[in-house]
């Protein structure tokens, strides 16, 4: 049922998740926020079983907030993807697993942008672009055939929308809004909001 | 005598002395001294800044450090202990943050530095810099941010050796993260109130001389 999507571009990451918070078949929240800042440029999205989304994601934030007061500097994008891998990897085989799919997304001064797609089985991948949910498999043929490496922020956001224009045509549940943001160089921006409201 | 009372923090001396404690204490008075003004919209911590051996990188001798985004220490003693109280200080202040949602209060984490330690510190020179302190802590002294910063520095000038070299500053602004100043920016202060401490003295000449 949760969607979340991520495109890596030249400068920049842009990456969208529902705002749908569900439980059985009834809507518990329309407005949810599944995006967690774990620093100043990075950003993760997290779904899965409801309650270890958010402890496991709140866990991985405090804890790359601690690198940064004990170091004084932050922790770069792949080493936090690489940080709550070896966590949820742990886990696995403890009696408390962490069922959570995530997307990490973030900007480092040398490196540049980075996409890392990470399942529940602690698989970590870097890509281009990626997605998570049954949406996933309706989308990644669209973003196979459109993505390209040097897309312009303006072509990004015109690429998550045929994404979003695919979903409402062919999945058969309805996911009536996204929470959309992009990192770069200059911080974590909020975008508008899709669908866009009426007009 | 002590030799057989001073071994463990658990163990009382005959006349009821805590010689662990004692020995603390006298290890935090051979530190440098450290000193905290608090203005109507800013903190000021300072330290003397030891002198560092020329080959010593000087960035790894850091005395006020940040323990979260809103909170910060200055210490006297020994550095090595104080790493851990300043890390499980750290821990505490992201843990606290997870379960209660809520940043620390600078009060709470106190506290909780507190149970860690059992030794009040201040550092060399304290009784010297406190009195100054009560003399000449003032509503007038503190009303702009710039005028507590420099209460702070000449709170250790009168017990450090001169110079802006051997001063360290941090300020916490409402609503602004921590700054370590600069030394350029310690010595532009150091100069002012050198300036103001000679026209002070310059107008008391005059005012024999009339």
């Amino acid at each position: 049922m949760e969607y979340l999507i991520g495109i890596q571009g030249p400068d920049f990451v842009l990456v969208a998740a529902d705002t749908i918070a569900a439980n059985s078949i009834i809507q518990m929240k329309h407005d949810h926020d599944k995006m967690f800042k774990l620093s100043e440029k990075i950003l993760m999205l997290c779904v899965g079983e409801a309650g270890d989304t958010v402890q496991f994601a709140e866990y991985i934030q405090k804890n790359v907030q601690l690198y940064k007061m004990r170091n004084g500097y932050e922790l770069s994008p792949a080493a936090a993807a690489n940080f709550t891998r070896k966590n949820l990897a742990d886990y696995l085989r403890s009696r408390t697993p962490y069922h959570v799919n995530l997307l990490l997304a973030g900007y480092d001064e040398q490196a540049g942008p980075a996409l890392y797609y990470m399942d529940y089985m602690s698989a970590l991948a870097k890509a281009p672009f990626a997605a998570h949910g049954y949406g996933a498999f309706l989308t990644l043929s669209i973003l196979d055939r459109y993505y390209k490496p040097d897309l312009t922020r303006d072509e990004a956001v015109e690429l998550l929308k045929k994404c979003l224009e695919e979903l409402k045509k062919r999945f058969i549940l309805s996911l009536p809004s996204f929470n959309v943001r992009l990192i770069d160089k200059d911080g974590i921006k909020d975008l508008e909001k899709l669908p866009l409201a009426a007009a | 005598m002590t030799a057989r009372y001073d071994r463990a923090i658990t163990v009382f001396s005959p006349d009821g002395h805590l010689f662990q404690v004692e020995y603390a204490q006298e290890a935090v008075k051979k530190g440098s001294t450290a000193v905290g003004i608090r203005g109507k919209n800013i903190v000021v911590l300072g330290v003397e800044k030891k002198s560092v051996a020329k080959l010593q990188e000087e960035r790894t001798v850091r005395k006020i450090c940040a323990l979260d985004e809103h909170v910060c220490m200055a210490f006297a003693g020994l550095t090595a202990d104080a790493r851990i109280v300043i890390n499980r200080a750290r821990v505490e202040c992201q843990s606290h943050r997870l379960t209660v949602e809520d940043p620390v209060t600078v009060e709470y984490i106190t506290r909780y530095i507190a149970t860690l330690k059992q030794a009040n510190a201040i550092g060399r020179s304290a009784k010297t810099v406190r009195e100054f302190l009560e003399k000449n802590y003032t509503e007038e002294a503190i009303a702009t941010d710039k005028e507590a910063m420099k209460l702070a520095i000449k709170a250790l000038l009168e017990v450090v050796q001169s110079g802006g070299k051997n001063i360290e500053l941090a300020i916490i602004g409402r609503n602004q993260p921590l700054k370590i100043l600069e030394s350029k920016e310690i010595e532009t202060l150091v100069a002012e109130i050198e300036k103001e401490k000679e026209e002070e003295a310059e107008k008391k000449k005059q005012k024999k001389t009339t």
